[in-house]
């Protein structure tokens, strides 16, 4: 075959289920930027789960196997970035015991957030070399053990990470922009991963295993470079939400999150990129507002407060219903399609 | 000797908690493939019903707790489970994750999530004193009803014709099928099962605990899920050894390991089930023909 550069209308074509919810994320944070300080947090908030579930999407929806053990990569990223760059005067007293090469040194955040990448992947791939191994049950079971083992160790071992107790200081960089570049970047890192070769091998892997070996495709191989890239931006996930409020703790890594983020994926679609984004949107809205209900709400002289907990019980009942009605998620495993009136605005032939 | 003995009722009371919650997680894997995380939750809404009835009479609570959890296992099976029992595993694995995040939650909302204390037939509580050794009564009244429940459920798949269809159906669903074995029938007493089991359990683990919240199944859930698969896939008799098995190795590290470790026991517990997992994918204690085919 001879190489040869793409026409305007593969490239448009090529580019467009990134650009497309690139646009729309970008247009709605700007439209969050505009509202009240609350609301900022809550875009914040809702654009580091996106880094979480794209990430977790860059292994699970490429490769069709469930990892319940993603949180562990958070965990990682959010205690390694802190390692790193909470400053020393902070270590000195709320972490005096940490070995000397760590309590005696503070690094830039953004190396630190680099650093805590690497330390998150290296586990990683250390672990999916005997985790990729298996498939279904088997792999969820395996992830989850992986997961619990992390959680144990990180909340037992009180001279590194305080214990079941807040590692504190960590410095507040993260804002409603560092966020949405954050998002933007691991959009697109999972993007260019699934039109890959190694990603369109994954991919082929997930419709039938059997045939893509049949084919020469490398499985394992595979899962475990899709595993090492979504740990990284799972952790870099991590990293924000340490930096976003100043602080880590081992029980917001653990069997929480890895619900949330899962039921993100699963509404949106596991199949596709665009299923991670609006999936993640979607959840984001409706938990806000069950979370406003929680609160109260104000109808003339008269308030109004659901009892707490009805935000889960809401996420869950949703996850079900979607479960039960559309199994493939929103957008049933499909990026976004090509409008028709933008094709003839190109002049391009429709399809 | 004595802290031997101690330490040998102790696994098998641990144990046999855990494989009374493998074996209900068991029964309906083996005909289904679904692992049901919300066991947990029927344990723990079966405790919070205890704790409901228990001011009128306590007999009377065990056995309305019990009948009620029968009941949310079948509704929640006709509800949440029938409508996606053709998807994969995978899915309905993340149904049943959703149902127990529900359930809990709907908990919080009726109980709020803070642990409430609730003593339950305290007289469990008191040691047997033999010699030197102190046993309490509780832990042999576990394993006592454990055997009591596996003797008898062994009895109904041998015996009964339900017990039957049922073994029929674990080994291929498909052909138990065509031989007249009814699904929705045979899937609603195996969820049935698994009901009554959950509410043994949480008896067992109320008197125990003391404390009931609305996250107290999942640990438990975890455990008898790990056991289930380690014990060998669809296979029950490997499910109640996994249980075993998982409950003495518990009990060991926690006697076994030096005190700094202690902390991280539950580490080794779920380093060694990847071990498992890796070493021998199809269980320790595998049924003949849980094989996954192409």
């Amino acid at each position: 075959m001879q190489a040869r550069l793409p026409s305007l209308e593969e490239a448009v074509r090529g580019v467009w289920p990134l650009l497309s919810l690139a646009v729309i994320l970008v247009v709605l944070v700007a439209l969050c930027s505009l509202g009240p300080v609350v609301l900022q947090r809550v875009a914040t908030d809702a654009l580091i789960k996106l880094v979480m579930v794209v990430g977790l999407y860059v292994f699970v929806g490429n490769s069709g196997v469930l990892s319940f053990g993603h949180a562990s990569f958070m965990m990682l990223g959010g205690y390694g970035a802190a390692w790193l760059d909470v400053p020393v005067r902070y270590k000195s007293i709320l972490m005096d015991e940490l070995p000397a090469f760590l309590g005696k040194a503070e690094f830039h955040p953004g190396l630190a957030a680099l650093a805590a990448m690497g330390w998150a992947g290296a586990f990683a791939f250390l672990i999916g070399i005997p985790l990729m191994r298996l498939s279904g049950i088997g792999a969820a079971i395996g992830t989850f053990s992986w997961l619990t083992i992390v959680f144990v160790v990180h909340a037992g071992w009180e001279e590194m990470t305080g214990g079941t107790s807040s590692f504190n200081g960590l410095p507040i960089y993260v804002d409603l922009w560092v966020a949405l570049i954050a998002a933007l970047f691991v959009m697109l890192v999972a993007y260019v991963f699934q039109t890959s070769k190694l990603g369109l091998a994954l991919r082929a892997s997930r419709e039938d295993e059997a045939a893509a070996r049949a084919i020469g495709v490398n499985v394992w191989r595979a899962r475990i470079a899709s595993f090492v890239v979504s740990a990284m931006l799972v952790a870099l996930g991590g990293v924000l939400q340490g930096h976003f409020l100043g602080t880590v703790n081992v029980t917001q890594f653990y069997i929480g999150i890895t619900f949330i983020t899962i039921a993100m994926l699963v509404i949106g679609g596991t199949g596709s990129l665009a299923g991670a984004v609006i999936g993640t949107v979607v959840v984001s809205v409706i938990a806000e507002l069950l979370r406003q209900l929680e609160n109260g709400v104000d109808i003339g002289a008269l308030t109004l407060a659901a009892p707490a907990g009805l935000r889960e019980l809401g996420l869950a009942g949703a996850m079900m219903l979607i479960l039960i009605f559309r199994p493939a998620g929103l957008t049933g495993g499909r990026e976004l399609p090509f409008p028709a009136f933008l094709g003839a605005a190109l002049g391009l032939r429709p399809r | 000797m004595t802290t031997a003995i101690q330490v040998i009722v102790d696994a098998l009371s641990v144990g046999s908690l855990y494989a009374l919650t493998a074996l209900g997680i068991g029964l309906i894997f083996g005909i289904m493939r679904l692992i049901n995380f919300a066991h947990g939750e029927f344990v723990m809404i079966g405790a919070y019903m205890l704790m409901a009835i228990v001011a009128q009479y306590e007999p009377l609570a065990i056995i309305v707790a019990m009948v009620l959890v029968v009941v949310l296992a079948l509704f929640s099976e006709r509800i949440a489970f029938r409508p996606v029992r053709n998807a994969s595993p995978t899915t309905m694995l993340v149904t049943s994750f959703a149902v127990s995040y529900f359930l809990q939650y709907l908990f919080v909302m009726i109980y709020g999530a803070r642990p409430k204390g609730f003593e339950f037939l305290a007289g469990l509580a008191e040691p047997f004193v033999i010699g030197t050794i102190r046993i309490p009564k509780l832990n042999v009244a576990i394993v006592a009803v454990t055997i009591v429940l596996l003797a008898g459920l062994a009895l109904f798949l041998t015996r009964s014709r339900f017990g039957v269809q049922m073994r029929a159906a674990a080994l291929n669903f498909r052909m138990a099928r065509l031989l007249g074995v009814r699904a929705d029938r045979v899937i609603a007493v195996a969820f049935a099962l698994s009901g009554i089991l959950a509410g043994v359990t949480a008896i067992f683990i109320t008197v125990q605990g003391g404390t009931l919240s609305p996250g107290m199944g999942v640990q438990l859930a975890l455990i008898g899920f790990v056991a289930t698969i380690i014990g060998g896939m669809g296979s029950l008799i490997g499910a109640v050894l996994g249980g075993y098995f998982i409950g003495v190795v518990t009990v060991l590290l926690q006697f076994g390991l030096p005190l700094e470790m202690r902390p991280y026991r539950e580490a080794f517990v779920f380093a060694a089930v990847i071990l498992v997992l890796l070493a021998r994918p199809q269980g320790l204690f595998r049924g003949a023909e849980a094989r996954e085919r192409v």
